[in-house]
């Protein structure tokens, strides 16, 4: 199957270019929604297919280790796995939901170029097999989301795109600037050959700067809290579904994944980068969802609860990089790290959710401040149905999928001897709860505005993609008891064993040859 | 060292430029900086003094001997990767600016000056 890797970065692309030509041909709109559906299918179903192979390398151009030289390589290993699906699922759902929603703008052939060309990066930062390509489609995919935040034109969202692309391109001159040192230290760019020169280069302090710029680069991708200040801003100005892509997959493939290969799989983890993680994702858990109990925007408040429950990922990595750093027990370090991917996978879908809802509910009454909402459970029973399922697996609540990712995180991180980092998870758990039975109260229910009587539910397409999510939320939910007890076998084990297992990845991507 | 340290100082005063200046256009010229600061290093990195140009013709392994000609064409010129990776660099950057600018022109248009103080729509 190593021969359908490129076509998850090359069909987007494809597509992405023919949208705009669709769209000065004054082709019938319809063209282009089908184009647009049966490429998120098409990428879905490929993504899928990668699931139970063998960890697999594709090699650009035959320049492979059996030519002699290591040229540009494509990895799929169990990591790449999770990222791919969860990337190609929100995708799917987001096409979906942008069919009618976009209506109101006009330029939907630019629209969906920009969005393929987004998911194309991303799909590509998940292969990625050396430094620079993973710098390059890091650019690819903020570059499209930069416009896609700017997309309505309005000052505020201008602004917030401004702002976003400033700190965005500063960002990946930071990790430029690491790729260029880790290259200068070791002479080449691919990540498995790195790692295998890493033991030689323990104590120099060029590594610790690349390290540095590292943490600052993907930090500010991922939103991490002194470095969020962005994020709030650019995701509620992004159109609904472009919304959903940014909180749901792009902040985790270019800051979480990204932080997570080259701290794992490149430079290893050692115990001051696993400190730097965990304060990093103790202080975005607890500074996100302070911030967020204050907010009466819907989509804001939704903004800084992704910088929040992005603490979570990284609070977990890091535990999990602390055990194995002091050569603690793998299993401990397995779970923590377990919990965290998990976690990430649930956060894709809940939140992908929420703003989904949040555009629903905008659509519907124009509005997207709490206030001025209420009592939509009898006008938009669909909406609301999801909106609940989605607010309940957030904060945590039995049986749906965020309750078990947070307790995995939080018993791991007792295990693991944290206990006041276990503490402060529960404690931020509640905080979301109570902030979300406000959204509940505001939303869902109490008095229908008087002019809102007129309100109804949003067209057949969106709540497909709304129900698809809250099926996946149920499902992982009640599914995870068993995909725990199966040892060894779920595709987020697989995920987890390529994160804990650091030397697996340049196992898989030199394919046995010596790094 | 000193190219290190040269071109962290010039990083570090895009960055000033990015997080102090008030007016639109200067923050650009601030990213344009920072980015220009690591194409530097790149370049800088792959450089070495007396170097050949990374071009290998046949005059060169017919004079270095076939079974040694890829060595000493690796040994005697300048690495030539890095400067494959700033024309990947520079093209991403001009894409970079080119939005930026359309950005600055477009808030030009919504609010009539290019200060950053006088844009709040954004607040909380």
């Amino acid at each position: 199957m190593a021969n359908a890797l490129p076509f998850l970065v090359a069909l987007p692309l494809g597509v992405a270019f023919l949208m705009p030509l669709l769209e000065k041909l004054h082709e019938p709109g319809w063209l282009i929604d089908l184009l647009a559906t049966l490429a998120a299918v098409a990428l879905l179903t490929l993504s899928l297919n990668t699931i139970g192979e063998a960890a697999t390398v594709y090699w650009m151009g035959g320049w492979g280790p059996d030519s002699g030289v290591v040229g540009i390589s494509l990895v799929c290993d169990g990591l790449t796995r999770l990222m791919l699906v969860t990337i190609n699922l929100v995708t799917l759902v987001a096409v979906l939901f942008s069919l009618r929603y976009m209506e109101r703008y006009t330029t939907k052939g630019f629209y969906f170029c920009l969005f393929f060309l987004m998911v194309a990066g991303m799909n590509g930062v998940a292969m990625a097999g050396d430094l620079f390509n993973l710098y390059v489609f890091i650019e690819v995919a903020a570059i499209s989301s930069y416009s896609l935040v700017a997309f309505g034109c309005e000052s505020e969202e201008l602004e917030a795109s401004f702002k976003y692309l400033v700190l965005g391109s500063l960002a990946s001159t930071f990790v430029l600037f690491g790729v260029a040192i880790l290259y200068n230290l070791t002479g080449t760019l691919n990540m498995a050959q790195i790692r295998g020169q890493m033991d030689a280069l323990v104590g120099n302090p060029a590594l610790y700067v690349a390290a540095g710029f590292f943490v600052m680069g993907l930090g500010l991708k991922a939103a991490m809290v002194p470095f969020h200040a962005w994020l709030p801003d650019a995701h509620p100005s992004a159109p609904a579904p472009i919304s959903a892509m940014l909180s749901g997959v792009l902040i985790k493939a270019l800051g979480v994944y990204a932080l997570a290969r080259i701290f794992f799989s490149v430079l290893g983890p050692t115990h001051e980068y696993a400190v730097v993680m965990m304060a990093l994702g103790a202080l975005s858990m607890l500074g996100g969802v302070l911030l967020a109990v204050g907010q009466w925007d819907f989509k804001r408040l939704l903004a800084y609860h992704s910088i929040s429950q992005m603490g979570y990922v990284v609070l977990a990595l890091g535990i999990g990089a602390a055990v194995l750093a002091d050569g603690g027990s793998r299993a401990v370090a397995g779970l923590a790290i377990f919990g965290g991917l998990f976690h990430m996978f649930n956060h894709a879908a809940f939140k992908s959710l929420l703003f989904l809802c949040s555009g629903a509910t905008e659509y519907a009454t124009g509005t997207r401040q709490l206030k001025e909402l209420g009592g939509l459970a009898r006008r938009m029973p669909v909406t609301s149905g999801c909106c609940r399922i989605a607010s309940l697996s957030i904060a945590g609540v039995p049986p749906f999928n965020g309750f078990w990712s947070k307790l995995i995180i939080i018993v791991a991180a007792v295990q693991a001897g944290y206990v006041w980092l276990a503490a402060l998870a529960t404690l931020v758990a509640f905080l979301t709860l109570v902030s979300f039975v406000k959204v509940q109260r505001y939303v869902i229910g109490g008095e229908l505005p008087e002019r809102h009587e007129n309100v109804r539910e949003v067209p057949v397409s969106m709540c497909i993609a709304m129900v698809t999510l809250a099926i996946v939320c149920v499902g992982a939910g009640v599914l995870c008891p068993y995909l725990m007890s199966a040892d060894g076998v779920g595709f987020l084990d697989q995920a987890s064993d390529a994160v804990v297992v650091g030397t697996r990845y340049t196992e898989v991507a030199l394919g046995g040859m010596a790094p | 060292m000193v190219p290190y340290v040269l071109t962290m100082v010039l990083l570090a005063i895009g960055v000033y430029a990015i997080a102090c200046k008030r007016n639109l256009v200067k923050v650009i010229i601030g990213v344009m900086v920072a980015e220009y600061a690591v194409n530097l290093f790149l370049i800088l990195m792959g450089y070495r003094f007396g170097g050949r140009a990374p071009i290998r013709t046949a005059a060169m392994d017919r004079a270095a001997g076939a079974a040694d000609a890829a060595k000493a064409f690796a040994a005697g010129s300048v690495d030539p990767l890095p400067q494959a990776l700033i024309l990947t660099s520079i093209v991403i950057g001009l894409g970079l600016v080119a939005l930026l600018a359309a950005m600055a022109i477009r808030l030009h248009e919504k609010y009539g000056t290019f200060d950053v103080a006088e844009m709040k729509k954004l607040q909380g």
